[in-house]
């Protein structure tokens, strides 16, 4: 069971919490102008990272704010997290 | 269905110096006090070069290189696994065959799996003990009935049997099933694939190994792959802890770290690795005959032939390589599992595990050539057991001959940039 350190609400139990995906892919600037090739790698692919990774997560039942957390996928630490809202 | 069931018997000539299983050789044995059993597959050294390498020795590469053997005639090929065989996630899944499927493409996939099961143990000689339980499914929801309805429709088409039962008809294959009281979700009816198997998981793995090494295939155990090569958009080979071994075909089968050893190549996946628990009680005598899922709750049951009954659910909802999972999980499927079955609420729980799984994008695997040539993929995505054997048999031929069979046309990784997804839905959260 993970704590999350909830920079609103304090550490919170992972329950609170929904994961929704990692958070370095950003929108492409102008989709038009993209490849299918890279279309397709920003809507379909994921790093899935081994390690640390930084991921979006949403406290759905705390403060409704979305946070960005940087998590180990092997031992499950969490560094403590920048306020994601912005 | 049957367009690939042309395969040459198994060669007993090509297969030499094993001694087959029977009941005459435990009897020798016995007398000889178990002392004189031949090795199952030898440890070799690795080459310093092979036709193809497959990275995994689980069920899926394993048995892709048993079907490179025996259908191909590539016996060159090496299997290397980073652990000892059948240690990752063919000893963590939870042993369910089954091909209730909704997609025109799944169904005959896992069907064909399915009869590849039921042939298995006499080809290799190697008891799988495959164990016919069929599965009964539980209708919770109005929607869940019109997802089986159109399941069934679609498996009828491919002469799958699937099999609508009032609760009566529950009561009569799940005798300890009790109307609950209060439920969370009431019970409509169900559904059932008397097809439906059990299957031994290490012994998938094993048999699969020990005939593929009588075919004079290279198992590499403890051999770690650290790096994938190659000459411009060609693989030429893997780095691994024991040295560069050529190869002009690499085949990945390795399940749980898809993203991370395709990366070595350079390719990028559609999988976000996710652990998928499960645990068992204390054994028990038997009181549940099929497999059982609860559609509104996500998870499901089944009494191992020990006596054990076999409990999961959903995925840890977040990716993770850990290889467990969180407490939250296992609480909340227990309590489901009891209120359904008040008779088991006083039943210890002894293990517990979670083993990962690559679960791709639209719910259905991955068998596909990459951009990187002769570098091909085997994601099993979110069944990978019950697809073990059809799906090392496709790979095999998809590394032997370059394309992909019919049958796995559909799974390609091309699926993704031409719209084509085979979206399946399942205990796996697919986002």
């Amino acid at each position: 069971m993970m704590l999350l350190p909830c920079p609103h609400c304090g550490p919170r139990n992972e329950d609170e919490f929904i994961c929704w995906s990692e958070a370095t892919p950003r929108r492409p600037a102008d989709p038009s102008a993209l490849s299918d090739e890279a279309w397709v790698d920003y809507v379909y692919n994921h790093d899935n990272i081994k390690g640390w990774s930084a991921e979006q997560w949403f406290h759905a039942r705390g403060c409704g704010r979305w946070i960005v957390f940087e998590r180990h996928t092997v031992t499950h630490e969490i560094r403590p997290a920048a306020r994601g809202d912005d | 269905m049957t367009d690939i069931s042309d395969r040459p018997k198994v060669s007993r000539a090509s297969a030499d110096g094993l001694r087959r299983y029977s009941i005459f050789s435990l009897l020798r044995n016995a007398l000889a006090h178990e002392g004189n059993w031949q090795r199952k597959w030898r440890s070799p050294d690795p080459k310093p070069r092979y036709d193809a390498v497959i990275i995994g020795g689980g069920g899926h590469g394993l048995g892709a290189a048993y079907f490179l053997a025996r259908d191909h005639g590539m016996n060159n090929i090496a299997v290397l696994e980073k652990g000892w065989l059948g240690g990752g996630n063919t000893a963590r899944n939870t042993m369910t065959i089954r091909s209730n499927y909704v997609r025109p493409p799944s169904v005959p996939f896992h069907e064909e799996s399915m009869e590849l099961y039921r042939q298995l143990s006499r080809e290799l000689n190697y008891n799988l003990m495959v164990s016919k339980r069929g599965m009964v499914v539980f209708l919770q929801s109005s929607a869940a009935a019109r997802t089986a309805t159109r399941m069934a429709n679609t498996m009828h088409l491919y002469g799958a049997n699937y099999e609508f039962l009032d609760l009566r008809g529950i009561k009569r294959y799940v005798p300890i099933f009790e109307y609950p009281k209060n439920p969370r979700m009431e019970v409509f009816g169900g559904v059932r694939q008397p097809d439906a198997m059990l299957a031994r998981h290490d012994a998938v793995a094993w048999g699969f190994a020990r005939m593929a090494d009588a075919y004079g295939v290279d198992i590499i155990q403890n051999c770690e792959v650290t790096g994938i090569l190659r000459d411009g958009d060609r693989v030429t080979g893997v780095q691994t802890t024991r040295g560069v071994i050529q190869a002009p075909k690499v085949g990945m089968a390795v399940a749980g770290h898809g993203s991370a050893v395709a990366a070595m190549a350079g390719v990028r996946l559609p999988i976000e690795t996710q652990p998928l628990q499960a645990w068992v009680s204390e054994p028990l005598k038997p009181v549940l005959d099929p497999v059982l899922t609860f559609t509104g709750y996500g998870a499901y049951m089944m009494q191992s032939d020990k006596g054990e009954l076999v409990i999961g659910g959903p995925t840890d909802p977040y990716p993770s390589y850990g290889q467990r999972g969180s407490f939250a999980i296992i609480e909340y499927v227990t309590s489901v599992v009891t209120e359904m079955f008040p008779i088991l609420r006083c039943v210890k729980l002894m293990r517990h595990w979670a083993g990962m799984l690559d679960i791709v994008y639209d719910g259905s695997p991955i068998i596909s050539n990459t951009p990187v040539k002769g570098f091909t993929v085997d994601v099993a995505g979110a069944g990978g057991f019950k697809t073990t054997p059809m799906a090392a048999r496709m790979h095999a031929w998809l590394i032997a001959k370059g394309e992909p069979h019919k049958r796995i046309e559909p799974f390609g990784l091309e699926r993704f940039a031409k719209g084509r997804l085979v979206v399946e839905g399942g205990v796996s959260f697919n986002r």
